[in-house]
């Protein structure tokens, strides 16, 4: 769970050990999904494809590196009884302009994506870090926590979308990699010992990212032990 | 009467927002490690699902539709002032609680003001106008939602509680096995999908 992090005293804007750490952190003792248990409905949703899956991250990376900026320059303004809706304005803001955005000069990936660009106002990877870290500390720090949550937010989904897709659609990127029929790249139909694949379309459904995520945390445990529950 | 039991029933079940929409599942795997918390927070669930329902309903019929007091499609505002609203019922629920509960507020930490950003909350606001329900059956919804939500966030944080004698795998402890098992029920009520309460 997120506890809050206290400022140590260094200077504004430099970056030695203690902000590397910020960056690095969060990719893996520290990730949000599978550490901290934060954004895991999108990460539920847009995981089917790979595309999807890094338009989101990108966008989920900028949201929260400008959102904990904000948040962080006015966290002596905000009185403690109304910061959420405060901090709700300023994500919904940073949303709209990632959503007009992406309107603007990719379309396609727009309308692939549009009711989950909304939903990263209720992506609670960003409020949480706002909540954990910008509020009490320094503009510049809270900034590389930002692009360090978003980057661990992004390595889980591009992760859980490389196996929803190969394995549920025999697809990456939308191009056709494994399946029984001719317009894949590798037809299982014509190598013998491959006969029995198929796409299994459980995949493509919910519930398998549950399962996937799982494994992730299973196996990142195993190699990582600091992190098994032993309460 | 019987259209709205409908509804409840259709809401806490069928269309289960924790198992079957997978939405608000950051505190449903967080908050789920004792009961006591998971009633804690489920209530609080479905104190916000009801209140904001309504309010959320007569917000988007009054304000936003074009049949509305300002004779003008506003539907673009509709994110902004549902966010609002939740917002603000949430940190009501916040204050009621640390006034009356504060082991609560404290076993609850974090995970208190993110049912803000619990998609359950604004996901239910949104199903709800696009299912076109009236007001009396958006508060059934709600009700029945949050009612459904509560149920599933128990049972999860019963089950996790039977686990602490169970020998799991080390690095499956905790959260790994959390996500298998909503996993699991998740397929479990796939199950029911389809059935049609008001042929009973």
């Amino acid at each position: 769970m997120a506890d809050v992090q206290v400022a140590e005293k260094t200077s504004s804007f430099g970056f030695g050990k203690a902000e590397r750490k910020l960056l690095t952190d969060p990719l893996e003792s520290n990730n949000p999904v599978t550490v901290q248990v934060l954004g895991i409905c999108s990460a539920l949703a847009v995981t089917t494809g790979m595309k999807n899956a890094l338009v989101m991250a990108v966008a989920v990376i900028v949201v929260t590196a400008l959102a904990n900026l904000i948040t962080s320059l006015l966290r002596n303004a905000i009185p403690k009884a109304v910061r959420m809706i405060v901090q709700l304005i300023i994500i919904a803001t940073l949303v709209t302009i990632v959503e007009l955005f992406l309107k603007a000069f990719s379309f396609d990936s727009y309308k692939q994506l549009s009711v989950f660009i909304g939903l990263i106002i209720t992506n609670c990877i960003v409020m949480g870090r706002l909540e954990a870290f910008a509020m009490a500390n320094k503009p510049w720090r809270s900034f590389l926590d930002g692009i360090g949550n978003g980057l661990g937010y992004g390595l889980i989904l591009l992760l859980v979308a490389f196996f929803r897709e190969l394995l549920g659609k025999g697809e990456l990127f939308g191009m056709k990699i494994i399946g029984n029929t001719g317009d894949y790249m590798l037809n299982t139909n014509e190598i013998s010992w491959l006969g029995w694949y198929s796409n299994n379309n459980l995949m493509v459904l919910f519930p398998s990212a549950m399962f996937v995520i799982a494994v992730i945390i299973w196996v990142h445990r195993a190699w990582n032990k600091d992190l098994v529950d032993i309460s | 009467m019987g259209e709205l039991i409908n509804i409840f029933i259709k809401s806490a079940f069928i269309e289960n927002l924790a198992l079957s929409y997978f939405l608000g599942m950051c505190s449903y795997l967080a908050v789920s490690k004792t009961v006591k918390t998971a009633f804690g927070l489920g209530l609080a669930v479905i104190f916000v699902l009801g209140i904001t329902m309504p309010i959320n309903w007569l917000i988007n019929n009054f304000l936003l539709s074009e049949s509305g007091v300002f004779q003008t499609d506003l539907t673009f505002l509709r994110l902004i002032l549902f966010i609002a609203v939740i917002a603000s019922m949430v940190q009501l629920v916040e204050m009621i609680v640390e006034k009356f509960s504060p082991s609560l507020y404290n076993s609850l930490g974090i995970f208190l003001p993110l049912i803000t950003v619990n998609c359950a909350i604004l996901g239910g606001s949104l199903f709800m106008i696009s299912k076109e329900y009236n007001l009396s059956e958006s508060i059934a919804f709600g009700l029945g939602g949050g009612f459904g939500w509560f149920l599933a966030i128990i049972a999860i944080a019963a089950i996790r509680e039977k686990l602490k004698y169970s020998d799991v795998p080390a690095p499956l402890r905790g959260l790994g096995m959390a996500f298998l098992l909503t996993g699991l029920m998740g397929l479990a009520f796939m199950s029911l999908m389809g059935i049609d309460p008001s042929a009973f």
